[in-house]
């Protein structure tokens, strides 16, 4: 299977168009909300997001990052333990509006993590999650609130969110794991 | 490769790229213990033995607060009263604990080389926690945290060490760490208490405190140990901390302003260091304790995660 | 008793100045005669021949430097496993040194040890006896226990550092014609020592054991040779400074100095320790590759007169330690002779030199019967393969010390039959 697009450019950027219009429904105006990007490609949509937020309705979110590498429940078994980025949230979350942003969701195991390293900087008044892909396969009752897009990929597949800030193009892409 | 697979023996062993990751890990780490909740769940399920056959309470509950904030299990050991009395060889104390099923080991022992000997007899990552006049690998890497915390950079600083260089496992480690950076590193004692040859490791030697602060950026004094004393090392506490104590004079006269002192602690204060000099602006001593517990984080994450 | 015919080997005997091919014929315990290949006489009676073509036959070597174990230390070692280690290092002579439980400073002693190797030994074992009594105070009983088979005087393992009662000893000593062997460390220079003080040292923070620690010691027992004429032998000698030391004096005329040089330090540096390699943990410590190359030399220009191994064999228990813990000593009757080769292999000496230097020179400093192959001599012969190559291993060391850094190395030269007063006491050869 080679690599397949399943959407670029400017369906990309009106993918998250309507999710920011989504966001902004959900929490009921701006007040109170702050992003939080999950390392790397939460951080990448959360940064892309709030640059339509603010420029639709000019209002700066608030943009913190986690890394849930400390929270992942398979550490103990994974050879090695992968390097530990930072996770700062600039305002305090108690009683915060807090979206989850992540590029991707699956298994719902990295969002299970990052809701625990969430309530261990405090304790929010309600979370969001929002992602760009959901490919399925879920092993948690976890759902996003939030997605762009909705692509059923097996275990043999690889999703692939690129954006044009680090990756030169944006876009969603299917691959085979090699 | 020994780091991470088989703990951290000594900084001779890494290379300038681990000790990046570690102080960078060790950044990630500090976050951690700056919130309400200092507790993440990164080792849950793991234990972690602290086996201090030489009596070391600053830096056993630096590790044991590192553990324990990684969630892991710690058992504390301090076998000097206990079994190894009776005779007991290190290595059988070792072997029982790890019996306990414990997955990283913390060790500070009085021989040159004991974490090196009892890595090479188990199969459990060991860490270093001094061993002897050899190397005091986390107290490097938390001092190295320090100044790159005050200076932005470690490239480009010049670091002087003053004191008992000649049994100095944090000088050592230290010289080991400072080298894999551009940094130029001064030494400063009485000349018996610094080893012949030294120059071969890369540093300059002084006799002189004041010419050696000229310039520097950070000054590290080493605890002197009054026992050596006795083997006419120095005539007497009074002449050492006269050429080579400092005081807050000397230090306003002859380092330039923005220079930090540093200190591995314990303090003897009046001695090595003045109780102002201490206690003062420049002091960073206290960062110093406070990296001490992120650098201990991030080296358990990394070795007990083990490959990479 | 049956003899014994080495048919066609390279017979390099330096007592005679012989290096060429021949047959040695030994009877009745003596070397019977050596002759040209086809000019052999006939034997009438049972004969065990070798063809040793290609093999090197040599004098027996003598080891002036072996620690036995025995009495007291046996799970090390102990005379029978001791010598049957020598027999395949091919030596058919040991100096045992005296620092056993309880120490060889009685004739009780030199006579157990003489005994002993009688019964179980596989070669000949000679005592020495310390200088200066356990107790330290007065000199040891030299003429009883040269009575009882001592055959030199040491208290190796330490320096005899009481420069009056080392005097009194170089005089005393001189009534029986025995040599003092002299461990030359100054403590208060080497006290706690690990390893050789230097680059080393410097690296894993152990404490050092300077050059110059060795040298004043030299220095003093060399004075104290010239001043009372005495057989000075001064052991294990490992620096550039003592082999400078040393030349001087025998340039000076000075006819009552010899020395010994170790396999280990004229094969390794300081290097070997590292890791805490407790394996090359060993008195005088290993040193640089600069003394390295003034040990060379000294065996080269005769300044050295022999090789002596320091056979220091250690348990587990000993060596199996912290560095701090470990005890120092090398195993190492069974790898002297491969590691002398390669002073052949490299150019340093001749074969011929080797055989003075493992035989022929340390036979005159405790005036042995053996080192030489002249008919009517005691027949202790070594035979060897000078290129056979074989693996250092626990297992093919008959010697209960596995110490030794050469350890899962290769190495070249074996000794394949080692004769003792025309007994073969080892031998991988086919009849
Ligand atoms: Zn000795």
């Amino acid at each position: 299977m080679p690599e397949k697009i399943i959407i670029q450019r400017a369906e990309f950027e009106n993918t998250l168009r309507r999710m920011a219009y989504e966001l902004v429904e959900k929490c009921g105006g701006l007040e109170n909300v702050v992003l939080v990007g999950v390392h790397r490609g939460g951080v990448w949509l959360a940064y892309r997001i709030a640059t339509i937020i603010q420029a639709e309705r000019g209002h700066e979110l608030p943009r913190g990052e986690l890394d849930i590498n400390l929270y992942r429940d398979d550490l103990s078994r994974i050879g090695y333990h992968p390097e530990i980025r930072r996770t700062e949230v600039p305002v305090p979350i108690d009683n915060a509006f807090v979206v989850l942003v992540d590029d991707v969701i699956y298994t719902g195991r990295t969002a299970r993590a990052a809701l625990d390293a969430l309530m261990d900087l405090g304790r929010p008044q309600k979370v969001l999650l929002c992602v760009m892909v959901d490919r399925g396969g879920r092993e948690l009752p976890i759902q996003p609130d939030i997605y762009g897009v909705k692509v059923p990929v097996d275990s043999t597949g690889l999703i692939e969110v690129r954006f044009r800030e680090i990756h030169g193009e944006d876009a969603v892409v299917v691959r085979p794991r090699s | 490769m020994s780091f991470p697979e088989r703990g951290l023996i000594g900084i001779r062993a890494l290379r300038r790229e681990d000790i990046e990751l570690i102080l960078r890990t060790a950044r990630s780490m500090k976050d951690i213990s700056k919130r309400d909740v200092k507790k993440v769940p990164a080792l849950r399920g793991k234990t972690v033995a602290n086996l201090f056959f030489e009596p070391s309470t600053r830096t056993r509950t630096s590790f044991e607060l590192a553990a324990k904030r990684l969630s892991a299990d710690v058992v504390n050991f301090s076998p000097s009263g206990s079994s190894m009395a009776k005779g007991e060889l290190m290595l059988d104390t070792v072997k029982n604990i790890l019996a306990m099923n414990v997955d990283a080991l913390v060790i500070r022992a009085k021989p040159e080389g004991a974490c090196e000997f009892i890595s090479q007899h188990v199969d459990v990552p060991v860490i270093n926690a001094g061993d002897g006049m050899h190397e005091h690998p986390t107290q490097a890497l938390l001092d190295a945290l320090t100044m790159e915390e005050q200076f932005g950079t470690l490239d480009g600083l010049k670091v002087l060490i003053v004191g008992d260089i000649l049994h100095s496992r944090v000088a050592r480690s230290n010289i080991y760490l400072l080298k894999n950076f551009d940094i130029e590193i001064r030494v400063c004692g009485p000349p018996t208490l610094i080893p012949r040859g030294i120059e071969s490791m890369g540093v300059k030697v002084f006799y002189h405190l004041q010419e050696a602060l000229e310039g520097v950026n950070v000054i590290m004094m080493l605890r002197i140990q009054m026992e050596r004393m006795q083997g006419g090392h120095f005539p007497s506490i009074h002449e050492y901390s006269k050429f080579w104590g400092l005081t807050a004079e000397i230090l306003d006269r002859h380092a330039p302003p923005d220079a930090v002192v540093m200190h591995p602690g314990p303090l003897n204060r009046g001695v090595e260091i003045t109780p102002d000099v201490a206690d003062g602006a420049r002091s960073v001593i206290l960062y110093q304790v406070e990296n001490g517990v992120a650098v201990r984080m991030a080296v358990l994450y990394l070795v007990v995660g083990g490959g990479r | 008793m049956t003899a014994i015919v080495l048919k066609k080997g390279r017979v390099i005997d330096p007592s005679q100045h012989l290096d060429t091919e021949r047959t040695v014929i030994i009877r009745d315990g003596r070397i019977s005669g050596i002759y040209p290949p086809g000019d052999e006489p006939p034997v009438e009676e049972d004969v065990l021949e070798f063809n040793v073509d290609g093999l090197v036959v040599c004098p027996g070597f003598i080891d002036l430097h072996v620690h036995l174990r025995d009495p007291g230390e046996e799970w090390k070692e102990d005379i029978a496993s001791g010598t049957l280690a020598a027999a395949r290092g091919g030596f058919t002579t040991v100096v045992a040194m005296p620092n056993t439980i309880p120490p060889n400073d009685t004739p009780q002693v030199t006579a157990y040890i003489v005994r002993r190797a009688r019964e179980v030994g596989h070669v000949r074992v000679v005592p020495a006896g310390r200088i200066v009594r356990a107790d330290g105070t007065a000199l040891s009983p030299f003429g009883e226990m040269v009575e009882a088979g001592a055959c030199a005087f040491t208290d190796d393992g330490s320096w005899t550092s009481d420069a009056q009662l080392m005097e009194r000893a170089m005089e005393y000593a001189k009534a029986f014609g025995v040599p003092l062997l002299s461990h030359p460390e100054e403590p208060a220079l080497s006290c706690g020592g690990q390893i050789n003080e230097g680059q080393m040292s410097l690296l894993l923070g152990l404490k050092g054991i300077p050059s110059q620690a060795e040298e004043v010691a030299v220095f003093r027992d060399i004075k104290l040779a010239e001043l009372t004429g005495g057989h000075l032998h001064l052991q294990h000698i490992s620096t550039k400074g003592s082999v400078e030391l040393v030349k001087l004096a025998k340039e000076k005329g000075m006819k009552n100095i010899t020395c010994e040089v170790t396999p280990h330090h004229f094969s390794l540096t300081e290097e070997a320790v590292e890791g805490f390699n407790t394996s090359a943990k060993v008195k005088p410590p290993l040193r640089t590759e600069d003394d390295r190359q003034a040990l060379l030399l000294g065996l080269r220009d005769g300044t050295i007169d022999c090789i002596a191994t320091d056979h220091a064999p250690h348990s587990e228990l000993e060596k199996k330690r912290e560095f701090n813990e470990a005890a120092f000593g090398i195993s190492g009757l069974e790898t002297a002779l491969p590691l002398s080769l390669n002073l052949v292999r490299n150019g340093h000496i001749s074969l011929s030199r080797l055989v003075e230097l493992l035989s022929v020179n340390p036979a005159r400093i405790i005036s042995s019967r053996g080192g030489t192959l002249k008919p009517g001599a005691p027949a202790d012969v070594t035979v060897f393969d000078p290129d056979l190559e074989w693996e250092v291993t626990p297992e093919a060391l008959a010697s209960r010390g596995k110490n030794t850094p050469f350890l899962g190395k290769k190495l070249r030269g074996r000794v394949v039959i080692t004769i003792v007063e025309g007994r073969i006491v080892h031998s991988v050869l086919k009849v």
